[in-house]
């Protein structure tokens, strides 16, 4: 004590905080893997933004064509490409009808009329017939997605756990149906199947699941050695139970990222299918057989090509940024990249 | 290694006689006969079926046709040009589809190498999101989106290059589509160099290799782009893959003769042997290029080559 010569008071201290507050312990709760994945997930603004965009034009694609009165195959004969027209948006001098400087709606005696997106050549509203083509097109990839973890999921699961003779008999199965070419595929079950949706999805039900599959199998193989594969074995759970609750989980968002990456694979595909006149049968829409359609008119009316095409680009672009950001999250090594 | 080889060989070739008949089973069920259209009473179809041995059961048909397909006789077609040898019509064609397809990848390996390389060295900078930005928009647009702009662009508007194939300038008709077709590999290789690069850029043997003092360029040539290549080249396969597939929409806009549209034409025809023809050559062409990949990735990378000759 002697070492002090300060004498201490009252008033030489007082509260670090103003009186009478509380004081609680931050706590940092383990987060799960779930969140821990949205958390990542959320700082990726591409992502962020791709799936706003994919859950606008979702919406659209359900809501979009019962909008107006129109519909995908009403023929309106006399009122064939006209240009969009939009009202309110005329008065600013966009998308007001206009074409090399006349009004293609009052020369064509429709002047009460709105075609918001314009109309085709053969007279039918554009607005209504990309969103049902959306629509087309979205019900394609959520097929692809099915298929990829209904089909090349379970089949590579069960390849790569049981190994041996079955893995083998399975990929060379695999791999045969790969060397059949898509293409000749849809051709020969369009001929069979009655052509449209359900032929494309055949088609994809019998190749579109090879690269979830091997995916799939290589990561089992790499699980199934470890120990707690060899304790629940020991433990005497049954195959199946092995399987889906003790490997399954621990692939998932491998599973997850694939099959994202396999919905803009479906979509060009019937994209390409339609293009070659193998598509969905007229008068039905799909994106791309409203591409191939409007690419005919191209020189004259571009509007007719130009809208459903960037209606696809923009929802490629969405889900190709969505599958991204989904690979970043899930994969933690990938986000100071 | 050579056990290796040939072991892949024989699979492959067990794989391509297994797809012939599947083919070859598939063409049976469908329906229609290739003699559709003409007015044909049932006595000369039945005649016209038995002069192209159409008449005898599948097996026996199959048979022959393998037998005959060793020899390079692909039979004749049916329908669209009649009683003209499939290999002739086959042949001529095929050579223009890999001439586009080779260009093509050739073009997008160029570029998407360049691009990707580019982005991992400048990683974070503006120039790695321009590039990402690139790829991405790439592998968004179908090439046949691509084919059109240039065609309205480049071949209508500015007349620089002819709008539809044109058999007196095989090489020069070939520009355009070959680089609308090079649009997403060139998009897929950037994607891939460009990751595999970072992984390799940030692991330990490059810093060795850099604190002994070797040259940025000699490094990056001599250490980071051979690693690098490695798992690109495993992509190059599916991707010349999907190139094959994509062509045929090219072949369409370009009015270019090759496989793809024969191939179309075959199938809405009932032309059976041009059409097996067609689907065959696909197939092989993709095993080929598989069987390719697959032994050039052992002989590059000896870690492969060792682990699968212990098997």
């Amino acid at each position: 004590m002697s070492n002090f010569d300060h004498e201490f008071h009252l008033d030489d201290f007082k509260f670090a905080r103003s009186a009478g507050e509380k004081i609680i312990d931050k706590n940092y709760s383990a987060t799960s893997y779930a969140k821990d994945v949205w958390n990542n997930f959320k700082k990726n603004k591409g992502a962020l933004i791709g799936i706003i965009i994919i859950i606008i034009i979702v919406f659209m694609a359900i809501i979009g064509p019962n909008m107006n009165d129109f519909t995908y195959k009403q023929i309106h004969s006399g009122q064939e490409c006209l240009v969009p027209r939009i009202p309110g948006l005329e008065k600013l001098g966009i998308a007001d009808g206009y074409h090399n400087g006349v009004n293609q709606y009052a020369e064509k005696g429709a002047s009460d009329v709105y075609y918001w997106f314009g109309s085709d050549t053969q007279g039918r509203d554009i607005w209504t017939r990309v969103w049902s083509g959306t629509r087309v097109s979205l019900i394609i990839a959520l097929a692809a997605v099915l298929i990829d973890i209904v089909i090349g999921m379970v089949y590579g699961l069960v390849s790569g756990y049981f190994g041996g003779m079955v893995d083998s008999v399975m990929q060379r199965f695999a791999e045969i149906l790969n060397g059949i070419p898509t293409l000749v595929i849809v051709t020969l079950l369009g001929m069979v199947l009655p052509a449209g949706i359900t032929s494309i999805i055949f088609a994809l039900m019998l190749t579109g699941w090879i690269g979830m599959e091997r995916i799939a199998r290589a990561q089992v193989l790499k699980i199934k050695e470890q120990e707690f594969v060899l304790a629940s074995r020991t433990l005497g759970a049954k195959k199946g139970r092995i399987i889906f609750s003790e490997i399954l989980p621990n692939i998932l968002g491998q599973v997850i990222v694939t099959s994202m990456f396999s919905i803009p694979n479906a979509i060009f595909l019937e994209a390409y299918l339609s293009f070659l006149g193998l598509g969905v049968p007229a008068p039905m829409a799909s994106l791309g057989s409203l591409v191939s359609d409007g690419y005919k008119s191209m020189t004259t009316f571009p509007h007719i090509l130009i809208i459903p095409v960037v209606v696809m680009a923009v929802l490629m672009l969405c889900f190709n940024l969505f599958a991204d950001g989904l690979r970043d999250a899930f994969d933690p090594k990938m986000l100071n990249k | 290694m050579r056990k290796y080889i040939l072991k892949r060989v024989l699979i492959s070739l067990a794989t391509l006689f297994v797809i012939l008949l599947v083919l070859f089973i598939l063409m049976d069920l469908m329906p229609g006969t290739p003699f559709n259209d003409e007015k044909l009473t049932e006595a000369q179809k039945t005649l016209l079926f038995a002069k192209y041995g159409l008449d005898k059961p599948i097996s026996t048909r199959f048979f022959l046709y393998a037998k005959n397909m060793l020899k390079g006789d692909l039979g004749v077609s049916y329908a669209i040009n009649k009683n003209f040898a499939v290999s002739d019509m086959v042949k001529d064609r095929l050579g223009i589809s890999i001439g586009v397809g080779a260009l093509a990848m050739l073009i997008g390996t160029v570029l998407g190498l360049l691009l990707g390389i580019l982005a991992a060295l400048n990683h974070n900078t503006w120039i790695d999101n321009l590039c990402s930005a690139i790829s991405v928009i790439g592998v968004s647009i179908p090439s046949y989106v691509f084919a059109l702009l240039l065609c309205y662009f480049i071949a209508y508007r500015l007349h620089w290059l002819p709008i539809l194939f044109n058999t007196k300038q095989p090489f020069i008709s070939l520009i355009l589509p070959a680089i609308a077709l090079s649009v997403s590999p060139t998009a897929n290789i950037a994607r891939f160099t460009r990751s595999e690069m970072i992984d390799v850029l940030n692991s330990d043997y490059i810093l060795l290799v850099q604190s002994k003092g070797v040259k940025n360029w000699k490094m990056i040539i001599s250490h980071v782009l051979r690693n690098t290549l490695i798992p690109v080249i495993t992509v190059m396969g599916p991707i010349l893959v999907n190139l094959l597939t994509g062509s045929s929409v090219i072949e369409k806009i370009f009015g270019i003769p090759g496989i793809g549209r024969l191939m179309i034409t075959a199938i809405q025809e009932n032309d059976y042997n041009v059409t097996i023809a067609c689907a065959f050559v696909y197939s092989v062409m993709y095993i080929v290029t598989m069987l390719f990949v697959d032994i050039l990735y052992g002989i590059i990378d000896p870690r492969i080559r060792i682990a699968k000759e212990d098997k």
